[in-house]
């Protein structure tokens, strides 16, 4: 049980696009068509997953015994935007057919603030291995849930004629604006 | 003030040491693990346009490049690059240039325009042809007509095609063939042809003969007139007549002796 609430909260009530406003970049900027969204997506659960159980060890295996918890968005940063290039090297080598689907963004996501903002929630919740995976696995989820659902939307908004002066990017972010609105309906759901 | 020195170096070994066994381990991988790319694939890109029109029929001027290097694709693909793109290419690749590539052209094969083509409906939708056709199959008569909402003009990287009484002409000096209004158009009435071919049937439709008269002025009503005097260089697809290029077709009395006026010198 207290897993699945981690889930719903990831997920839903405590998105990270639309409630947090973590990974807003890639949000607006790979939600211009379906398949772009999807790989963005794919590439985002994998590392976000990784990324947890890698800082997790980092910090409670080296920052935390030796007093340097201050140290530790520098210290996640460089470790992950390393994970990043690392996968892609390994990935490229061993897996080529997910490297043609997801490589491209790969690198886009080495300095993703989502990313980091996973890691960096997991230490401040205290959560242990297993729940801090699960925390990146389901935050990736729920990222790539907000971000399918916007590039949705703005496919559709494509074809609308909305008023000159909303063309483009204004009626993009006022989409975004509405659907976070549209989340913040779940908060109370899970305390 | 006596400073702790560990509190200094403790925090800058131990982010050191982090940077340095992850820049250890990425230069270890890339060592071992690195997939070597073929260098001519470099070279070639830069060859390529970088337009990424998609024209060859791959993802874009690197995908395109890669396809030349390592699975033997065709040198003569690109259109924008032109007879010096593909010398440059066949420097690279140490090949023959061969033929320069037959230059395509885009041609709207609709002839309907809003003297010739009923309008069924009023359609005060959004201007768009795809928004067109998905609301109710469309205003115009025909179901396979031209709408004429300018969908393929936009796409049109070159500004090449203007929209002419109702429907879309492609000026032919301007296009680039990089089939961008080919996959604008949510009717396909957009074809790449060789732009050495003069005479073209400029009719989509399948219906028969009867239901194109009702609808348009000048659509193909599957008389046959045109095979048998083309020397098979006119065949039908089902009640449509369609241009093989294939083959010569240049004889003038077609154009006048098509009951539907659909075959034309463009």
């Amino acid at each position: 049980m207290e897993y699945v609430i981690l889930i719903v909260s990831a997920v839903l009530v405590n998105n990270f696009v639309l409630s947090r406003f973590l990974g807003i970049c890639p949000f607006l900027g790979v939600s211009r068509r379906i398949p772009t969204a999807m790989g963005m997506s794919g590439a985002v659960i994998f590392i976000m997953t990784l990324a947890s159980a890698v800082t997790w060890a980092l910090q409670r295996l080296m920052l935390d015994p030796l007093g340097l918890g201050y140290l530790q968005t520098l210290a996640f940063i460089l470790t992950i935007a390393a994970l990043v290039q690392l996968i892609d090297i390994v990935m490229k080598r061993f897996v080529p057919p997910l490297h043609a689907a997801l490589g491209i963004f790969l690198p886009l996501i080495t300095t993703n603030c989502a990313v980091l903002g996973a890691a960096v929630i997991n230490m401040k919740e205290g959560y242990g291995f297993f729940k801090s995976v699960l925390f990146g696995f389901s935050a990736a989820l729920g990222f790539a849930f907000a971000l399918l659902i916007f590039t949705g939307l703005r496919e559709r908004i494509e074809l609308a004629d909305p008023p000159q002066c909303f063309k483009g990017v204004a009626i993009s972010l006022i989409t975004a604006g509405l659907l976070s609105l549209a989340f913040m309906g779940f908060s109370g759901l899970v305390k | 003030m006596a400073i702790d020195i560990t509190s200094v170096l403790i925090p800058t070994l131990c982010i050191g040491g982090v940077g340095l066994v992850s820049a250890a381990a990425l230069a270890i991988a890339d060592k071992f693990l690195s997939v070597p790319e073929d260098p001519r694939v470099q070279k070639l890109t830069e060859c390529l346009p970088g337009a990424n029109c998609g024209g060859c029929g791959f993802a874009g001027c690197a995908d395109y490049a890669r396809a030349i290097a390592l699975d033997g694709a065709e040198i003569n693909l690109c259109a924008p690059a032109g007879g010096a793109g593909v010398a440059a290419i066949a420097a690279v690749m140490g090949r023959e240039a061969g033929a320069d590539p037959e230059r395509k052209v885009a041609l709207v094969l609709c002839c309907g325009d809003s003297t010739e083509a009923v309008r069924r409906a009023h359609y005060n939708g959004i201007a768009d042809c795809a928004a067109a056709h998905a609301t109710a199959g469309g205003d115009k008569g025909c179901t396979y007509g031209c709408l004429g909402y300018a969908s393929c003009a936009r796409a049109c990287p070159e500004g090449g095609i203007r929209m002419v009484n109702g429907i879309a002409v492609v000026d032919r000096d301007a296009c680039i063939t990089c089939g961008h209004c080919v996959s604008a158009c949510p009717r396909k009435l957009i074809k790449l042809v060789p732009a050495s071919a003069e005479i073209h049937v400029l009719c989509s439709s399948k219906d028969k003969g009867p239901a194109v008269k009702k609808v348009c002025g000048t659509g193909c009503i599957g008389c046959r007139i045109c095979t048998k005097l083309s020397g098979g260089a006119i065949a039908m697809d089902g009640h449509l007549a369609v241009v093989d290029y294939t083959k010569e077709l240049k004889d003038p009395e077609l154009i006048a002796k098509c009951p539907g006026h659909c075959i034309r010198k463009v």
